[in-house]
Order: C-alpha cells, then sequence, then structure tokens
C-alpha cells in the first residue's frame, strides 16, 4: 500500500511536470515566427532630404507593435504594414498583445519590449490612461513611443507621437457631412458606437456633435454602444429604430457596427428605405451592400498605410530624429514627407484624409 | 435546497406547477413588452418583434444543451467558444474551399460533436467536476479558435447567399432563425418529457445515489447531455455565421454566462435535478427583450448592463420565492392528504 | 468494472474523495498536489530561463508582481468562498466598480483617502448583497454573482460612462501613491502590490489551517449539514465571507487604479475566470472543503510567471490561453488521473489473484 502510495505521488509529479512541459515546448517551438527580421537595404530614401531630421534610419531596429489585440482584422493589416516598413528598413518587428481588448492584457507586452531593450512602441490604446505609467518607463529607457489608431493620454509622461489616420477633427465632420449630404441635411440622426470608454470613438464623436451645430434641421437623438459585438450591435440597433421611428441616418464611426447595420438594412428593405447608414467601415465587409445600394457611401483611410507610416515614423525617432513639432520623416512607398506638428497639445502626423467609398471606387480597394 | 426531491412521486402536480413556471416567464415577457410598448407602439411592429425573436434565438439553443447538462448537476461553460470555432470553421471552409451550403450546417454541427465527446470523456472517464473541465476547454477552444484565425476574417461576400438566407429569411412574419431554434426546442421539450432516458436526467440530478441505486447508467447519460450541448452549441455556430454573415476570431465570446443566466432565469435549478429546456428558451428570449426594451424605451445606453443585471437577481430571486411557496404548498396540501 | 461506471459522476465522486480523505489527513492529499506545483514552479522557471534571455532580468520579478498582486489579492478570499462550496463570480466586476467609485469621487474633488473608504464601503455592501442572497435567502451563488457580475459593472459604466479619470482638467491623483506602479520596494525587485499580496496570503493561511475559524471552513466545505449540527453557523459564515470577497475585491480595484494612475469602467474586465482558474489550479476543491493557501500561492507564481515567461517569448495569447486551459484540465485530471491508474492497477492484480500461475 504504502509503495502504492508513493508511486502515486511520484507519478503525479511527473505526469504533472511532463504534461507542463510537454506543453511549454510545443508553444517554445513555435515562438520565433512573428520575428520576420530581414536585412533588406533600406530602400532608395534612405538619404537626407528631410528637414530638421538627422538622416539615415539605423539597421537593425527593434520595434514592438502592440494592437489592441493580435487578432482583431482592421490591426492585423496594420501590424503588417508596419512589418513591411521595418523590413524595408532593414529592422524587425514584433507583433505583441492579448486577446481582449483591455489595458491589462497589453501590459505585459510593453514589459516585454522593456526587457527586451526595443528601439520603439507602436501601441493601439486599449485605455487612455491606464498605461501611461508603463508607457513612461518605457519611454525614460530611451524606447520611442508611438501611438496609433487609439491614443493615449498621458500628457508629457512620456511625450509621444500619434500617428493619427485622418485628422480627428476631420473624421468626425466628415462623416456628419457625408450623412447630410445624403439625407438633405435634416431629420433624426443616432451614433451606433463601439464601447463606451474608447478613447477614438468618443473622440471623433465629440467632433461629431460639433460639426452637427452647422446643421440646425439634423438632430442627434442618441449615441448606442455595441461593444463591437455583433449580436449586442444588432440589440441595440433593432432598439434604435423602435425607439425613434422617424430616424433618418445612422453613423457607425466603427467597423463591427457598420457592417451589422448594414447586413440588418440589407435584409430590411423597408427600414432601408427611410435610414440612411454611413460610418468607417471596411471595404472588402462593405462591398456587397454597396454594390446592391444598401449603403451609398462611408470612409476608412488604409489600415496597411496607417501600420507602414507608423513603422516609418517609429524608424525614424528611433534613428535620432527628435521628437517636436516640425520634424520630419520619410516614408518609404506612401512617397511623401510627413511633419510632425503640435495640435491639441500632442504631437502629431496626420496619415492623409480618409478615403470616401462608394459604387464608384469599392471594386479597387481589397483590404 | 435539495427540498424539491421530496414531492417527485406526484407527477401530476410537479408537471402543472413546472408549466406554470413558464407560464410565469412567458406572462413577464409580456410584462416586459406591454410596458415598452405602451410608451413606444414601434416596439411591436414586426421587424422590432422578429429581432426580438431572432435576437434569442442563438441563446435559445444554446440553453437547450446547457439545460440537459444543469439538469444532471453538472455544467457547460465551454459553448460560446464551441460557437465561435464552429461558425470560423464553417466560414473559412466557405471562403476558401466553397464547399455546398447544406454541408455548412454539418460541419459546424460536426464541431460541436467532437467538442461535446471531448467535454463528455473527460467529465465522465476521468470523473472530473464539470465547472472546471469546460472552463478549461473554454480557453483551450478559444485558443485553438484564434491559432486557426490567425487574423483572418470571413467577409460578408465570401458566404453563400443561400446560407445568410437562414439568418434573415423569414416564414409568415416569424424568422426562420426562430422557427428552426423553435422546433428543436420543441423536440427537446418533448423528449425530456417522454423518454425514459430524459427522465434520468432528472433522477441522476435530484439525487445521484438513489440514480446508481435505481439502475440508471449514469455516466452514460451525462456523456450523453454534453454532447447534446456541443452538438447543439456546433450547430449554432453555423446559424451564427448565417445570422451575422461574417466572423473573426471572436465570435461567442464571453455567451457562456449569457446562457448560464438565460437558462437560470428560465427556471432551472442550478444544483440539477429540475427545469425544463422550454423555461430556458423562454429566459433567453425574457433577457434579449428587456436589453432591446431598454434602448426602445431611451434609458441612457450608459444604464442598460445594471438594470439588466438588477433584473437577473429579481428573476432568480422571484424564482426562489416561487418554489419556496410551491414546496409550502406541496407540503400542506400533503399534509392534509394525510389528514383525510 | 461495472461498479466504477455505476458511480455517479460529480457530487458523489466528490464525496467518495471526501470520505477517503477523512481516512487520512486532509493535509497529506492537498500536500501531494503542492508538491506536484512545486515541481511544476521549479520546472517553469528552470525553462524559462533557459528559454527567455529576459527572464533572469530582475525587473521580471517586478513586472510579475505587477501584473498578478492585484489578481492574486482577489484569489485569497474567492479560496475560502470555494472552500466552503460556494462560488463569486462578481469579482472583477467589483474590482471594476470599486475603481470606478474612486474615479468618480476623485473627479468630483474629493480627498483620495475618502474615495478610498467609499470604495471600500462599496466592497462591503456588494459583498453584502451577494451574502444575503446566498446564505439568507438560499440562492446558488454561480447565479446570484452572475447577476452582480452585470449589475456591479453596470453600475461602474453608469458611473464613469465613457470618461476616463483624470480626464482633461482633473487633478492627478497623487504621485507618492500610483509610483507603486512603477517603483518597487526600495532594494528590493517586490512590488508593493505583490508584498500586500505576501502578507494577506500569510493572513489567510493561519486562519485557514491554524485557526478555529478555517477547520470549521473546511467542515461547511465537507458536510454542511454535519457543521450545521456541529454548531458551526453556516449561513453566518457564508454571509461573511462575501462580504470579505466584495472587500478585497475593492481594494485590488483601488490597487489597480493607484498602479495605472488612471481608471476607466471596463477595468479588469473578464478576470473573474481567471481567479477561479488560479485558485482551482491550486488545488482548491471545486466542491469545497479542500485546498490550501500555498497551494494558491504557488499557483499564482506558476500563472504569473508562465505569463511573463511566454510573453517574452512572444508567444501568442492564444497559444497561452491554450496553456492556461491545459493547466486547468491537468489540475483535475492529473489527480484523478492517478486515482484511475490505481483503481486500474488493482482492479489488474485482482485479477493476477484470481487467476492461476
Amino acid at each position: 500500500m504504502a509503495e502504492i502510495r508513493t508511486a502515486h505521488r511520484v507519478a503525479v509529479v511527473a505526469l504533472s511536470a511532463v504534461l507542463a512541459g510537454g506543453v511549454l515546448a510545443a508553444c517554445g517551438s513555435t515562438s520565433n515566427k512573428n520575428g520576420g527580421s530581414s536585412s533588406n537595404p533600406a530602400g532608395g530614401s534612405a538619404g537626407s532630404s528631410s528637414g530638421g531630421a538627422s538622416g539615415a534610419v539605423k539597421q537593425g531596429l527593434k520595434v514592438y507593435f502592440i494592437p489592441k489585440d493580435t487578432q482583431n482584422p482592421y490591426e492585423v493589416l496594420a501590424d503588417k504594414g508596419g512589418q513591411k516598413a521595418l523590413s524595408e528598413l532593414g529592422g524587425s518587428v514584433t507583433v505583441s498583445s492579448g486577446t481582449t481588448d483591455t489595458a491589462a492584457a497589453q501590459q505585459p507586452s510593453i514589459q516585454a519590449a522593456i526587457q527586451a531593450h526595443a528601439d520603439a512602441i507602436v501601441i493601439a490604446a486599449n485605455d487612455p490612461a491606464a498605461l501611461c505609467p508603463s508607457l513612461n518607463t518605457a519611454a525614460r529607457q530611451g524606447i520611442q513611443i508611438v501611438a496609433f489608431d487609439s491614443d493615449i493620454q498621458c500628457g508629457s509622461n512620456p511625450n509621444h507621437l500619434f500617428i493619427n489616420q485622418a485628422d480627428t477633427k476631420t473624421i468626425g465632420t466628415s462623416e456628419v457631412d457625408l450623412l447630410a449630404k445624403q439625407i438633405n441635411s435634416q431629420g433624426e440622426i443616432a451614433i451606433l458606437s463601439a464601447a463606451a470608454s474608447a478613447t477614438n470613438q468618443n473622440a471623433w464623436i465629440k467632433y461629431m456633435k460639433e460639426q452637427l451645430k452647422k446643421y440646425p434641421k439634423m438632430k442627434l437623438v442618441s449615441t448606442v454602444y455595441g461593444n463591437d459585438d455583433p449580436a449586442t450591435s444588432l440589440t441595440v440597433l433593432q432598439g434604435l429604430l423602435s425607439a425613434y421611428p422617424n430616424l433618418k441616418g445612422i453613423i457607425s464611426p466603427t467597423t463591427v457596427g457598420i457592417s451589422t447595420a448594414a447586413q440588418y438594412l440589407d435584409t430590411h428593405k423597408d427600414v432601408a428605405k427611410r435610414v440612411t447608414l454611413t460610418g468607417l467601415g471596411l471595404p472588402s465587409e462593405m462591398r456587397k451592400y454597396v454594390t446592391d445600394g444598401t449603403v451609398q457611401s462611408f470612409e476608412l483611410w488604409n489600415p496597411s498605410d496607417l501600420g507602414y507610416l507608423a513603422g516609418y515614423a517609429a524608424a525614424s525617432l528611433a534613428s535620432g530624429t527628435p521628437m517636436q513639432a516640425g520634424s520630419t520623416f520619410q516614408s518609404g512607398s506612401l512617397n511623401k514627407t510627413y511633419t510632425m506638428q503640435q495640435g491639441d497639445g500632442e504631437l502629431s502626423v496626420v496619415l492623409g484624409p480618409p478615403t470616401v467609398f462608394d459604387k464608384t471606387n469599392i471594386d479597387q480597394f481589397n483590404f | 435546497m435539495s427540498a424539491v426531491t421530496v414531492p417527485k412521486a406526484d407527477g401530476g402536480v410537479v408537471l402543472t406547477l413546472l408549466r406554470a413556471r413558464e407560464i410565469g416567464i412567458a406572462l413577464l415577457i409580456a410584462l416586459v413588452v406591454l410596458v415598452t410598448a405602451l410608451h413606444n407602439s414601434h416596439f411591436v411592429d414586426s421587424n422590432s418583434v422578429q429581432q426580438l425573436l431572432s435576437g434569442a434565438a442563438l441563446i435559445a439553443l444554446l440553453g437547450v444543451g446547457e439545460t440537459l447538462v444543469i439538469i444532471t448537476r453538472n455544467v457547460d461553460l465551454s459553448v460560446g467558444s464551441v460557437l465561435g470555432l464552429s461558425a470560423y470553421v464553417v466560414g473559412d471552409l466557405f471562403k476558401y474551399h466553397h464547399i455546398p451550403v447544406w454541408s455548412g450546417f454539418v460541419i459546424g454541427t460536426l464541431v460541436g460533436v467532437a467538442a461535446g465527446t471531448l467535454n463528455g470523456f473527460i467529465v465522465t472517464a476521468l470523473r472530473v467536476p464539470s465547472l472546471v473541465v469546460t472552463l478549461g476547454m473554454l480557453y483551450v477552444i478559444r485558443g485553438i479558435d484564434g491559432v486557426i484565425v490567425n487574423g483572418d476574417r470571413i467577409d460578408p461576400e465570401s458566404i453563400p447567399n443561400a446560407f445568410t438566407a437562414v439568418g434573415y429569411r423569414t416564414l409568415f412574419g416569424i424568422p426562420w432563425l426562430a422557427i428552426i431554434v423553435a422546433v428543436l426546442v420543441a423536440v427537446a421539450g418533448f423528449a425530456m418529457r417522454s423518454f425514459r432516458a430524459s427522465r434520468d436526467l432528472y433522477a441522476i440530478g435530484s439525487n445521484p445515489d438513489a440514480a446508481a441505486l435505481a439502475g440508471v447508467p449514469i455516466q452514460r447519460r451525462v456523456f450523453s447531455a454534453f454532447l447534446i450541448s456541443g452538438t447543439l452549441a456546433g450547430f449554432a455556430g453555423a446559424l451564427f455565421l448565417a445570422l451575422h454573415t461574417q466572423i473573426d476570431n471572436s465570435g461567442g465570446i464571453g455567451y457562456e454566462l449569457s446562457v448560464v443566466a438565460a437558462v437560470v432565469v428560465g427556471g432551472v435549478a442550478i444544483f440539477g435535478g429540475s427545469g425544463t429546456v422550454v423555461g430556458a428558451a423562454l429566459g433567453a428570449l425574457l433577457l434579449n427583450t428587456i436589453n432591446q426594451a431598454l434602448v426602445a424605451s431611451r434609458i441612457s445606453a450608459f444604464w442598460n448592463q445594471a438594470i439588466a443585471g438588477a433584473l437577473l437577481l429579481a428573476a432568480i430571486a422571484f424564482d426562489r420565492w416561487l418554489s419556496l411557496r410551491v414546496t409550502k404548498s406541496l407540503r400542506s396540501a400533503e399534509g392534509a392528504h394525510r389528514e383525510l | 468494472m461495472s461498479s466504477d461506471l455505476a458511480t455517479p459522476a460529480t457530487r458523489k465522486d466528490a464525496s467518495a474523495a471526501k470520505s477517503s480523505g477523512a481516512r487520512e489527513p486532509v493535509w497529506r492529499r492537498a500536500a501531494r498536489w503542492e508538491t506536484g506545483l512545486v515541481a511544476v514552479l521549479i520546472g517553469v522557471l528552470l525553462w524559462a530561463s533557459i528559454k527567455s534571455p529576459t527572464f533572469t532580468d530582475p525587473s521580471t520579478a517586478f513586472y510579475f508582481g505587477v501584473n498578478t498582486g492585484y489578481i492574486a489579492v482577489m484569489a485569497l478570499p474567492m479560496t475560502f468562498v470555494v472552500m466552503t462550496g460556494e462560488i463569486d463570480l462578481s469579482v472583477a466586476s467589483m474590482l471594476g466598480l470599486s475603481a470606478s467609485m474612486v474615479g468618480y469621487l476623485w473627479h468630483h474633488g474629493w480627498n483620495i483617502w475618502a474615495a478610498f473608504a467609499v470604495a471600500l464601503l462599496v466592497g462591503v455592501v456588494g459583498g453584502a448583497l451577494n451574502g444575503v442572497l446566498v446564505a439568507r435567502f438560499g440562492l446558488p451563488s454561480i447565479a446570484v454573482t452572475i447577476g452582480t457580475l452585470t449589475l456591479f459593472r453596470g453600475l461602474a459604466e453608469v458611473l464613469l460612462g465613457s470618461l476616463t479619470i483624470p480626464t482633461i482638467g482633473d487633478r492627478q491623483f497623487p504621485q507618492w501613491l500610483t509610483n507603486i506602479g512603477v517603483n518597487s520596494i526600495p532594494g528590493t525587485q517586490v512590488s508593493w502590490s505583490m508584498l500586500i499580496f505576501i502578507v494577506l496570503a500569510v493572513i489567510f493561511g493561519v486562519v485557514l489551517h491554524l485557526m478555529p475559524l478555517g477547520r470549521a471552513m473546511v467542515a461547511v466545505g465537507l458536510q454542511p449539514e454535519a457543521a450545521q449540527f456541529a454548531g458551526i453557523r453556516v449561513k453566518r459564515m457564508k454571509f461573511w465571507l462575501f462580504v470579505l470577497s466584495g472587500l478585497m475585491s475593492a481594494f485590488a480595484g483601488i490597487l489597480v487604479t493607484l498602479q495605472q494612475a488612471s481608471v476607466s469602467y471596463n477595468v479588469g474586465n473578464g478576470l473573474e475566470l481567471t481567479v477561479v482558474a488560479i485558485v482551482l489550479f491550486g488545488g482548491v476543491s471545486i466542491f469545497g472543503g479542500r485546498g490550501t493557501i500555498l497551494g494558491v500561492v504557488l499557483s499564482v507564481a506558476i500563472v504569473g510567471s508562465l505569463q511573463m515567461a511566454l510573453t517574452q517569448l512572444n508567444v501568442s495569447s492564444d497559444k497561452q490561453n491554450i496553456v492556461t486551459g491545459v493547466l486547468l484540465l491537468i489540475s483535475v485530471i492529473v489527480p484523478n488521473g492517478g486515482e484511475a491508474l490505481r483503481r486500474a492497477r488493482e482492479f489488474v492484480r485482482r485479477r493476477a489473484a484470481h487467476e492461476p500461475g
């Protein structure tokens, strides 16, 4: 009996160790896939035509891309753009984040970047402020901080550069303009947003409200939150339609929201007749609805270009370009010199005006 | 807690009471609809009612399987992950392999069968508490889903129209989705009342020792419950894809708690032994109705979750109060019987 | 074989385990699991040190503390709650509500200590709500706390909505307090939240293993009716354990607010399952009555250092999820698997004894 008991104990210990070891080994063997460093020489433009910048981009830069989560399709496109940029510049990108859109899930990735002595962190923040302390620690160790997609609000702790997909104000105002054009600038409208705490959404909504002052006959009756979950989005959308039977337009500045709403309108032609939908969407998700006329137009930028630009900006900063207004840097195949600007109390560059997609051009875009 | 097992013998009365409980939930739904409609008549127009039904359909379907599992004193927390994996696998096959429409439903269901078999095997053959097993499987399956998806996304244009039609077509104004789920609920409800095997589930949940003594093949029955739960979750994944017409790795995240909530609100005892699939389906309908009604009543979106939580607690408490009263009245009825 | 199949699935197994536990001291059964955990921990640490060039970096210890300290704080009262056969799924929402309350009051100009006090009070009240519904009204805790999970998070959303505190125009949180998120205890690499966890773990361990109260909890988890007859006030105990759980979760909310120097209503979203996973992997039985604080502490160390190592090695978070799930499965299959193995061996031996030669 005692024998068996000892044997049992040994078995338990050994088995747990072996199982755990097995799992870890299995993971370890596939761990280095994302690194993808490349030794391509810097593409063409390494010479310094840039104004205040300090010349060529360094080789072998290590940049951490920390998206909202590792699977968000939009962010995946942006990360790929960043990887393309760094491979052109002879550096490498590590993509690291959690599976849920929380600040806590991004924290370990920032720490890993600090410990790996990364040259720059490019982050799409899940929370405007919660990551500031760790990012500040990173900055004090000489890591350049770049934000994209969703900005951080850390004041000067740390200083950072925001790669704005399009001017925040322009996004807000242009969506209102886009909708106004389609509903003759009058009627009740509503916003279908992502989560109530989403920084970028709230910033755009703020400017939408300001722009709406120019359209006295358009009235924003409600903002609802679909949490970027299709089922929740559908439920709140239907609630919205019941609550405001005279609703004329919906702006959904989030890809999940707009595609869910588009699918709803597509299958409810009676509603589609009176309600116009616009917002921010991916052309590949929206093509079906634009082609069949459910949605007239919506806008977005190329997420891959956004990541690409962020990659170039990060590389440039890590190579000595000062983080200050007026600094310039090259942007590879975007063929443009970007200048950092001080606006709204923070340093940013703007990718460019958003692209408006409609029947005439949507087939040219495949993201 | 397990006082409910006593009046088992009195089948007729119990059945009536269970039915009364379902009627109670149905009345509650009617009340919510009525109050909201008095404020806003558009809450009951056809589009809105259709969304009430199809919005609840998937949770209701998952609730059927969950009910069977919970009745046996177990729980299946992996349903949301199974749904997500199934939906993505089907979407992936549509996009890259152009499989025929019908096979989408079959394959989705098979994914569920596999997951249900695995859950059932671990719980019954290895005798491991199901809460822990299915919590582990929640993580494992979601992780596998993520590895397969690898940042990809299936767009609406990749999915055949005949497939998505199931998600939005209506028959006499009732969404197909709701009809399919209603039929499955009805079949399951009938089966739960008519077959010996399904009555075994109640026996296992009310008193495992007694069930074992009575010769109920406990492991086999519990295994079946997990198999059915997984199967329905897989099928629900295909329906999810048909309804939402696109999928990445986030399908069904957090559904496990919604399903358990719906089932509990629907009057299924979390410690097993009592409850019906119809009740669970009505529970799902009630929760979805409440969510939609809050928006339709123009209540600030920030209040949604708080009110939903308070109502959930109220429903659980009300249910307990009801069952206490039932037990009491049964006891006094029994007492009266004896006196006679 | 047939007799094995006839044993009921879950509760019965637990009671079977309990009765065999009665034959041999509970602590010895548990000690086995902890031996396994120690082995796993050593394995993880060795593996991580070899594989990850930055794992041996001193800052790893600090980051480990910052990332897991506040979660671990919630695992302690959860251990007590699970020991008595209940569960509290509302902990992460209570963390969010408490943090949001601090943020809300700070936004409205309150003193930080007053805000903390109110947040802790909110934790007590929320825990008492759980406690009343479970202990007083006899409602199943899994159902009740799914309800309060939704309610608490909803109230947090009502308080802060789309605001992140400090928002534009707000004061910053006092820096000497928020420094706990960036600075370790001077002269060490231990984070303040980890120190707090360790101190609390010692207290919880003493209460559970050395005091009558702890023995009463074990008794309640093993045999609620018997415990009741033995004079233990089961309902009152459960009530206070839920209050404790609410209070500690609220405290974790304060910790995370300070560490992040800010708060949004969705802070800690989804952590409830992480906390439950830590407790279960620590060897605490989901049916109550069995488990040790040492096991939970080891579990925290394993889960936390695995996360550090896997992130350093850039193992995708999906694969990390798989690891978490597999660990959970191991935590229940291995002990039971050992039992199954023994059963099988005894079966074979009996066979061999019957057959000649």
